[in-house]
């Protein structure tokens, strides 16, 4: 469904992202992780044509569209959310939604019932006239969640949404993204937390400063040396084997 | 019209002007590059120190230049004031709201200069005025090239003040990086209402410059607050070197435009170049971000 | 919804009988505020709505005033002919500002001043080409006519205002309740999120910065109907632009009434000043005092009240 190849992108003389490549099909949720600054908004960013990459490609469904700007992606059917969100502070929640829903609909009464319904989906039915900016930062993840799914996605794209969660929170949102998935979305997921992919994600992949080094089950990337050493330092996986 | 020595003649007057546009350049990008506002009361609060240039000429019998360490205190002052009233409140934000602010704040000025000055327009008859200097095949009038002179010493002890005293250092690394300059112990909102009152102190300083050879009425904001905007986007916004070579640009670009063009269509010269750089090359000559 | 739909009819009622009731300055000071809410609110559009603060929007109210002048003047065209086609201008002239301005990337505060410098060109323009008649400005015969776009009788040219001010009031209605106006105050909260969401937000600024051009062109041709003179300085001075966001912002920019609201306190204001200066001789430099008042409460509101004097009368957020 998602295919990316080795796409690079610098920022001056640091280079955020090195000729990364993954690939997600259809129906599945894929994890990317790895350290802060390992360049994984980066490329989200790449991918959803905030930023024009240095090198490599991206398609979606079998169709180029490295460098389309991000309405244009929008439209072929993927869109990504904000691990800083960004709700529009100064409209309800529910307009917030509706504009997500606009994207499919000119109707305001058919958008107004596709956000309560996507409301309900992620949970936020009795915050729907809340401001954006009165949300808690568990409440502006969902709204970044339910804003992107209104837009009626084939892939989503989710920039950490669960970090800067208490527990019961992430068991809650750990919930919604199974509904989604079930509803027929395919999902790419960034988290810093490791366990957080581990219960949702079918495959994971992981990036160190800027170059995927990693990709398997959660399982598996759970023993593999090259991530530990990436998440605890070097020669952090042989003090933990012994 | 085109001959070699009435060009000459453009070029030197432009110099001249664009000296003393220097000095309120300055200003404008020194508030930029620290607070990170732009501040639409340049202009009408430049209006206001040339009118007290005037009552203090008119009222006392002082004379502009002698005037100039009484008025750039009191710009100094007044600007202090307003960034610890006004400004500082609201700088933080939408970067719109400061502009709108600053606007509110020139309507205010503006119109409370019309209420007590009256419309008219106000000039300094210095006895030295009618004095001439002859340079190649130009005259120019002795007052503006004391000021011109004036301008570039006051700049230049701006340019040592800031590179050498605790103050300047502490404005500068309030201007790269605020955060830091926070953790390493900078009373950052004190440097903001500094900064901001060196900025207000520049114009102060242009006042006294200008009104030895220029007139004032309570509209003068606007005559300048373009040029201003103009020089600083030109240069680059927080770049002093930007902001003098700027203000010599702009000052032979009105002189030569008044001569080629005439007194009306020679002013669109700095709104074009204003529109363009913006459209062009944001970051103008000297600046590093738009 | 139903309350509000009779304070809307009571005031429709109020302002039709308004001229019939009053002496001719009044109706003419009544013509005023809904002029200038129409103008306020084709500032409003792209100012409050879209979030694009303009500082010289006056830009267009100029292009529409000389365009239906010199069609009128110079080409023997009927007014009301030339009005659409001033209308067009407008809307040219903020198409073409927008898509420079937007494809340079410009926002915010940088935004705000190349209007003012494009503004300022017009000015020197006007002021510098034959076809304008330069600084001496262009008189319109008098030859008060209906068929003429000029009336004897105020009153009727206060009906024409309270009618574009209710054409504008619809328009901003309109964007309350539909998907351009929601896209545009989504782009007006956030920028990123609304492209995120798939808003083309470059061609949705260039929209409303061409519908708003139009209508304040719509705005300058009514202004040189009325007063039969227009010069360089009336119709692209500084003046009219920051009448146009003062009464926006302080009647709450972004909310359909505001412009109105603001018109009729800027009005107001104005006329307080005017007898103050009448019983108080010191006082007696009038516009200078009205302005002073209202520059401090463009700061207050700013600072204070984002939403304007509009969220006095109501609690919830905009464009609820
Ligand atoms: N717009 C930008 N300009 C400059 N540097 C950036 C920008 N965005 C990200 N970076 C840098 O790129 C690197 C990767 O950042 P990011 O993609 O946010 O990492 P992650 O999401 O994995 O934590 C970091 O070093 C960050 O500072
Ligand atoms: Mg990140």
């Amino acid at each position: 469904m998602l295919e990316v190849r080795d796409i690079s992108k610098s920022f001056g003389g640091l280079k955020a992202v090195d000729s990364a490549s993954l690939d997600v099909a259809s129906g599945e949720i894929v994890g990317l992780i790895g350290p802060n600054g390992a360049g994984k908004t980066t490329l989200f960013a790449t991918i959803a044509g905030f930023h024009r990459p240095d090198a490599g490609t991206v398609s979606f469904e079998g169709k180029p569209i490295t460098g389309l700007a991000p309405h244009r992606i929008c439209a072929t059917g993927m869109v990504r959310t904000f691990q800083i969100t960004q709700p529009f502070a100064g409209i309800s929640v529910r307009e917030n939604i509706m504009v997500g829903a606009y994207f499919r609909t000119a109707d305001r009464r058919l958008a107004a019932r596709e956000a309560e319904a996507v409301a309900a989906l992620v949970g936020m039915t009795d915050q729907l006239d809340q401001r954006g900016a009165d949300l808690t930062v568990a409440g502006r993840k969902r709204l970044e969640l339910a804003r992107a799914l209104a837009t009626g996605p084939r892939l989503l794209l989710l920039d950490e949404v669960m970090a800067g969660l208490n527990p019961t929170e992430i068991v809650e949102i750990v919930g919604v993204i199974r509904n989604i998935r079930a509803s027929g979305v395919t999902i790419l997921l960034i988290e810093h937390v490791m366990q957080a992919v581990t219960s949702l994600a079918e495959r994971v992949y992981v990036l160190n400063q800027g170059r995927m080094i990693a990709e398997g089950t959660p399982a598996a990337i759970a023993d593999n040396e090259a991530v530990i050493e990436a998440y605890l330092g070097h020669g952090a996986a042989k003090v933990l084997r012994a | 019209m085109f001959d070699p020595a009435f060009l000459f003649a453009g070029v030197l007057n432009g110099l001249l002007a664009g000296g003393i546009y220097v000095l309120v350049a300055v200003g404008l990008t020194l508030i930029y590059g620290v607070l990170h506002i732009i501040n639409f009361a340049h202009g009408s609060l430049l209006m206001l120190a040339m009118y007290a240039v005037f009552y203090l000429w008119r009222l006392i019998g002082i004379d502009p230049y002698a005037a100039l360490p009484v008025v750039i205190a009191g710009a100094f002052g007044f600007g202090f004031v307003l960034y610890r009233l006004l400004i500082g409140r609201y700088n933080h934000g939408r970067d719109e709201n400061i502009l709108l602010i600053t606007l509110g704040l020139s309507i205010v000025i503006d119109n409370v200069a019309l209420l007590f000055f009256g419309g008219d327009t106000q000039t300094i008859d210095v006895p030295y005025a009618g004095t001439f200097v002859e340079i190649g095949a130009a005259f120019l009038p002795l007052p503006k090239i004391i000021s011109f002179g004036a301008s570039l010493v006051i700049c230049a002890a701006l340019g040592v003040y800031m590179a050498k005293s605790d103050m300047g250092k502490a404005i500068r690394a309030v201007a790269k990086e605020r955060q830091g300059a926070r953790l390493v112990g900078i009373d950052v909102e004190n440097v903001f209402a500094v900064s901001y009152g060196i900025g207000i102190a520049c114009l102060g300083a242009a006042a006294c410059l200008l009104m030895p050879t220029y007139y004032v009425t309570p509209s003068s904001g606007h005559a300048f607050v373009l040029v201003a905007f103009t020089i600083v986007v030109l240069g680059g916004m927080g770049s002093f070197a930007g902001a003098a070579v700027g203000g010599f640009i702009i000052g032979i670009t009105e002189s030569l435009g008044g001569l080629f063009l005439g007194e009306q269509l020679g002013q669109i010269g700095i709104s074009l170049i204003f529109i363009l750089i913006l459209l062009l090359k944001p970051t103008g000559l000297f600046g590093s971000k738009a | 919804m139903s309350r509000a739909v009779l304070l809307c009819v009571v005031g429709l009622a109020a302002a039709v009988a308004y001229p019939l009731l009053v002496p001719n300055y009044l109706v003419t000071i009544g013509m005023l505020v809904f002029f200038t809410a129409f103008i306020g609110q084709s500032w409003n559009i792209a100012g409050g709505f879209a979030g694009q603060t303009s500082f010289g929007h006056v830009v267009f109210f100029g292009t529409g005033a000389y365009t239906s002048t010199i069609l009128q003047v110079t080409y023997g065209w009927n007014p009301w002919l030339a009005w659409p086609v001033a209308m067009a201008a407008g809307g040219a002239v903020g198409w073409m500002i927008a898509v420079l301005s937007f494809r340079a990337g410009l926002r915010g505060s940088y935004f705000a001043l190349i209007t003012l410098a494009f503004a300022e060109v017009f000015r020197i323009l006007a002021n510098s080409v034959p076809f304008t008649k330069g600084g001496l400005g262009m008189l319109i015969k008098a030859d008060p006519r209906p068929a003429n776009f000029q009336f004897k009788d105020p009153i009727w040219i206060y009906y024409l205002a309270l009618l574009l001010c209710i054409v504008s009031l619809l328009i901003a209605w309109q964007l309350t309740r539909s998907r351009f106006g929601a896209r545009l105050v989504a782009i007006r909260e956030n920028e990123d999120a609304a492209r995120a969401l798939g808003i083309d937000v470059f061609a949705e600024k260039v929209k409303v910065l061409t519908l708003s051009g139009a209508m304040c062109a719509a705005g300058g041709t009514f202004y040189a109907q009325k007063y039969l003179y227009i010069d360089p300085g009336i119709a692209f001075g500084v003046d009219k632009s920051v009448e146009m966001l003062l009464v926006s912002m302080v009647g709450g920019a972004g909310t359909i009434f505001g412009p109105l609201i603001g018109s009729f306190t800027l009005m107001g204001i104005n006329e307080v000043t005017r007898w103050l200066a009448s019983v108080v001789p010191a006082l007696k430099n009038v516009q200078p005092l009205s302005l002073i008042v209202y520059g401090i409460m463009l700061i207050l509101i700013v600072a204070r009240l984002p939403d304007g004097l509009m969220s006095l009368f109501r609690r919830r957020p905009r464009h609820a």
